[in-house]
């Protein structure tokens, strides 16, 4: 096991070299998105057109987090990750889609997803889940907010971070998933039961 | 509200303390490690423990005596706007149909209140703040009575198994049996809520609570569901009679972030925070 800390943009060659079980920081921006927004920026890029903001090498946080504006400035009071698996059915084609290269979220992805990571180059990260404290401990400033009429919870959010972690990679390019190595193994033992 | 968004009830930071003396994954260790700091944080910052401040639940009991009853909602409700700006929480209601977030955390049917008329002069309100992802591993399992108990036990091997890492495990795992179907959920979420040091009072459903909090860490699944020996915290059952054609099981998780509150209120006006 191996730590990293990495500045965003991240290059494939850096994503490919993250093993499971890897502990990452990251620094640089993070770019919030959950169902609704994966929805939307798919649905724009299958028309052809761009979502607002470039995400090639960069980092997508499965989080919905807590705002408050206060003196014409957002402020994040809460920012932790949110159930990965909801963003399955859409992750795969996200990540064909915009190539980034960490995607950072709790409670792990499944086989479509972790096929995309591999061939495209990317790894899942997770955070520990319902530490939103400490995540909010990592944020700089808010750079900018995309898509506040899905909420403030579903809408994109861009958030400059200074080592945010630690954050564990679960999935990485080689097509390992701790979860499903996990989940496997404790089918296994209560089917023996 | 605002104290159920930022500290854990001791009984959970306590049960969190001693997972951690007992696990032996170095992943298991180093997540409930993050989980104990982020309580600390929290507290010392002021900020919500879970960026998913969650739906905010009341069971309320309303004593025949105390002074004011049909009020009661509109104040509840009014105390969930004020906390949603003030502590902040998240807006977590939205629109089915429209997905348009109302901005607070309130909308049709939310707050979710459940009244309960007590003898007395007093008022009792207790609030459960739970999240998405554990609400969304809910089971129902609609079983035939002839499986008998271990047909119960497996229905929650099984949603054990079906939930995984999703609902930011260690849990509490809450067991309603019998009842009818909306009656086993409701029960399970309440016996999620019962502290983790009060077992069920009757010895015999406390051994089965033992044992299935055993049987369910023997999984390997661990914090998170990233392995090690804590995925539940402890497991607690609530029962009721059942009609002879059915066995219904509802299970239901609290998150290892169980913030629940409990307030009592004179009938001067004056109250007591009882918990956390």
């Amino acid at each position: 096991m191996a730590e990293y800390r990495l500045r965003t943009p991240i290059s494939e060659d850096e994503a490919r070299k993250l093993r499971a079980g890897d502990v990452i920081y990251i620094s640089g921006v993070v770019v919030t998105a959950r169902d609704q927004a994966h929805r939307r920026a798919l649905e724009l890029a299958r028309r052809g057109e761009k979502p607002p903001i470039d995400l090639e090498g960069g980092v997508v946080y499965h989080c919905g987090p807590i705002v408050r504006q206060e003196g014409g400035e957002w402020k994040i009071y809460g920012f932790g990750p949110t159930t990965s698996a909801r963003m399955e059915p859409l992750e795969p084609e996200f990540i064909e889609k915009f190539r980034v290269r960490v995607i950072v979220g709790k409670g792990g992805m499944f086989e479509r997803t972790t096929e995309a990571l591999k061939r495209f180059g990317a790894v899942y990260a997770q955070h520990p889940g319902g530490a939103s404290a400490l995540a909010v401990s990592s944020v700089k400033r808010v750079l900018g907010v995309h898509w506040l009429d899905l909420g403030m919870p579903e809408a994109v959010w861009v958030v400059e971070v200074e080592d945010l972690g630690p954050l564990t990679v679960t999935i990485d390019s080689t097509g390992r998933n701790l979860y499903l190595e996990v989940l496997e193994a404790a089918r296994a033992r209560a089917g023996k039961k | 509200m605002a104290a159920a968004a930022i500290r854990l009830p001791r009984d959970v930071r306590e049960a969190l303390e001693r997972a951690l003396e007992r696990e032996e994954s170095p992943l298991g260790r180093s997540i409930l490690e993050a989980i104990l700091r982020n309580i600390k944080v929290a507290e010392e910052r002021k900020l919500p423990i879970c960026q998913d401040t969650g739906t905010p639940t009341f069971y309320v009991e309303v004593g025949s005596d105390f002074p004011v009853k049909a009020e009661l909602k509109d104040a509840i409700i009014a105390a969930v706007r004020r906390a949603t700006r003030e502590v902040p929480l998240r807006p977590n209601a939205v629109n089915p149909w429209s997905n348009v977030n109302s901005g607070d955390i309130t909308g049709a049917g939310v707050p979710i209140i459940h009244w309960e008329l007590v003898p007395g002069d007093r008022l009792r309100v207790r609030y459960l703040a739970k999240g998405g992802g554990s609400e969304n591993v809910s089971a129902l399992y609609m079983l035939s009575p002839a499986k008998g108990v271990e047909g119960i036990k497996r229905a929650v091997i099984d949603a054990v198994l079906e939930a995984g890492p999703k609902p930011c495990p260690p849990v509490i795992v809450g067991v309603g049996v019998g009842g009818g179907a909306d009656a086993a959920l409701d029960a399970a979420k309440r016996a999620a809520m019962r502290p983790l040091d009060k077992p069920n009072p009757d010895p015999e459903i406390a051994k089965l609570e033992e044992s299935l909090l055993e049987e369910i860490n023997s999984l390997g699944l661990g914090p998170m569901g990233l392995g090690g020996s804590t995925y539940a915290l402890g497991v607690h059952i609530e029962w009721m009679h059942r009609h002879p054609a059915s066995l219904p099981v509802g299970v239901s998780m609290l998150c290892w972030a169980a913030r629940r509150a409990l307030v009592e209120f004179d009938p001067d006006g004056s109250f007591r925070l009882i918990e956390p």
